[in-house]
């Protein structure tokens, strides 16, 4: 597909080494290699391609919302019947507001209530899987572990809509309400299990593999050494793998973690299938419904799309923006954890 | 294993001695209480996946008829000829965008990425992973969807896909490429062998299994994902008619989101239906790749 290039030939030219990949520095990067360059540019140019474009696509919501978009609860269409009026310099349907407060708290409430099930959760596996089980029958329990991760977003959805909501609304939410109802956020039981508990169990489950899987990958780094010396000290085992390994690997767990946030902030398919789908309302129980960033961008494309003047879409489109910032935020702040975390043992 | 003889010496020593034990039975004791609380994470999530198979499995299975494979949806029921010929087109397309600029991106990133810009695509990479797949699909409905003027189309949700698959290819690419060992590069540079012949006539036939693999991975993650394409494909009840712009095509994961939800037990058949074999593709691919990698 790509040609030898022209003129250049082997000799004189010196080739330090492929270690140092400056095989050819005195001739310059050939077309060969420029076009791979090309390549792997797209991915950077991808990611400035997303910001950009959406951000030139939303401006005029942007303008018109402006900085209440975060702290405003009402999303209201307008009225899309009469001719749309002028409003911070943009034609909008008279009456329309658009704010996201509802999806930002449904997101950050879902995501967190995830990670207070998945963390401990996942620490636990990933002991188990390192320490617990002998070397034989570690690679299928890890293989249960990352099946988890690959099952479509779509069928957790599905399995969601037909095992797990029944089952939080006739057992989980009795039981919570029973147990911990004196506490005002725990206290609804009945609805019919679409909302908050749900969509956070079913955002547990998916995040779990994610932390788990760099968790396990941490603890099986830990050098020998430490746990020998920890042996030495006449701890048990399960002691020294909670007192002595899991403080070695924690900034590994704590970029695990935000990994995992990463995750749960961006997922459509499942929440927005058990989630319930909640609009000017925000969540006063573990039951209520919510809506998320991310499912609520996708429920809304029909109805956003009957809106004249643009500014409902291009709100979606806002909305679309606030996750990306989130989530790239996240992701960032989370890979550089790990990594920093896996180079301190080499 | 390890518990029970634990327990077992624990109550041996508090038999035997008085100045320790109590503290050391106490000390075993909750240990053993930490092995049980792992063993009941991992229940916890062993028992929702096999649920989750057995669901899909049993339910799917019950559903699946000849017709399925040989009729278009009619409203919700039918067969799912339109979906299954739709996911395979969306997916393959995908593969054919993504896989030339993943695989020359993750060998640019072995070979050459030692730098600043190779440390920075590789960061970028990451990032791009934890990229939600609907940000990325309401970037191409605007772009292709309403920019571009394409609407609901096979060519739009195929470039949605490349770009999700994107990252994981290059990574993957990179990572086969490295395992490579130096002196087959030094070999083929020392016989006088240019930049792009040590690539593609050495090293590529050596990496060829492993990229293979990557392939196969990005093909179940295409497979599997919805939300982007609701965005991009739409959904169409017709067997794709050959025009990449201006037609929407449908796709077996939108069967599962949008039939459940309906009233009728046709259109739940239908949703199993296309979960199974979603789930079959997925976990087949992820199985065997796994086996593949295992063995390289």
């Amino acid at each position: 597909m790509i040609g030898t290039p022209a003129g250049v030939t082997s000799e004189g030219v010196a080739r330090p080494g492929v270690g140092s990949r400056r095989i050819r520095s005195g001739v310059g990067p050939g077309p060969f290699r420029l076009a791979l360059l090309g390549l792997a540019a797209i991915i950077p140019l991808v990611i400035v391609a997303v910001l950009l474009f959406l951000l030139i696509y939303a401006w005029p919501a942007i303008r018109f919302n402006g900085l209440g978009f975060l702290f405003t609860k009402t999303w209201d269409l307008g009225n899309l019947y009469a001719d749309p009026v002028p409003k911070h310099g943009v034609l909008a349907p008279i009456g329309a507001q658009y704010g996201s407060l509802v999806f930002v708290a449904g997101t950050l409430l879902s995501s967190g209530i995830a990670l207070l099930i998945a963390v401990p959760v996942s620490l636990g596996i990933s002991i188990f899987l390192a320490e617990g089980v002998g070397a034989k029958f570690r690679t299928p329990f890890a293989i249960v572990v990352e099946m988890l991760a690959v099952v479509p977003s779509v069928v957790y959805g599905l399995w969601g809509v037909t095992v797990l909501v029944p089952l939080v609304a006739h057992v989980f939410a009795p039981a919570i309400a029973a147990v911990l109802g004196f506490i005002p956020f725990f206290g609804a039981s009945g609805g019919g299990g679409f909302g908050l508990l749900a969509a956070s169990l079913v955002l547990a489950l998916m995040v779990i593999p994610i932390i788990t899987i760099t968790v396990y990958d941490a603890l099986t780094r830990v050098p020998r050494e430490a746990k020998e010396a920890a042996y030495a000290l006449g701890t048990t085992k399960f002691e020294m793998v909670s007192r002595t390994m899991l403080p070695m690997v924690r900034p590994a767990i704590i970029g695990a973690v935000i990994l995992g946030l990463g995750r749960a902030l961006g997922e459509t398919m499942a929440v927005l299938m058990v989630s319930g789908g909640a609009l000017n309302y925000l969540p006063h129980s573990i039951m209520s419904p919510i809506s998320t960033m991310a499912s609520f961008i996708l429920s809304q494309l029909d109805s956003a799309e009957q809106d004249p003047s643009g500014l409902a879409v291009q709100s979606l489109a806002e909305i679309a923006i606030v996750l990306f910032v989130i989530t790239v935020l996240v992701n960032a702040v989370a890979r550089l954890l790990v990594r920093s975390g896996s180079n301190a043992r080499g | 294993m390890a518990d029970l003889s634990a327990t077992r010496g624990s109550m041996l020593e508090a038999a035997i001695g008085k100045s320790v034990p109590r503290s050391v039975s106490w000390r075993r004791a909750r240990s053993s209480i930490g092995w049980c609380l792992c063993i009941i994470a991992f229940l916890l999530v062993a028992v929702p996946l096999a649920d989750i198979i057995v669901l899909v499995v049993v339910r799917g299975f019950s559903a699946f008829t000849p017709q399925l494979f040989t009729q278009i949806t009619q409203g919700v029921s039918g067969g799912l000829l339109n979906a299954i010929t739709g996911t395979l087109l969306l997916s393959l397309g995908a593969l054919i965008i993504g896989v030339p600029v993943g695989v020359g991106g993750g060998i640019y990133l072995a070979e050459f990425g030692n730098g600043r810009f190779g440390s920075l695509v590789r960061f970028l990479a990451d990032v791009l992973t934890g990229v939600p797949s609907i940000v990325l699909g309401y970037f191409s409905y605007v772009t292709m969807v309403i920019w571009l003027g394409w609407q609901f189309s096979a060519l739009a949700a195929a470039i949605t896909l490349a770009i999700i698959i994107l990252p994981y290819m290059a990574k993957l690419t990179e990572l086969v490429m490295r395992q490579i060992p130096v002196p087959m590069r030094e070999a083929a540079y020392a016989l006088g062998a240019t930049e792009s012949m040590v690539v593609i006539r050495v090293l590529l036939p050596v990496a060829r299994p492993g990229i293979v693999t990557s392939i196969l991975l990005a093909l179940a993650i295409s497979v599997g994902e919805t939300a982007p394409l609701i965005y991009t494909a739409g959904w169409s009840n017709y067997v794709w008619n050959g025009r990449f712009t201006h037609e929407p095509v449908g796709y077996l994961t939108y069967v599962i989101w949008s039939f459940i939800n309906q009233p009728f037990a046709s259109a739940h058949a239908l949703a199993f239906a296309a979960a199974l074999l979603v789930m079959l593709t997925v976990l087949v691919i992820n199985l065997g790749a796994r086996a593949v990698l295992r063995k390289a």
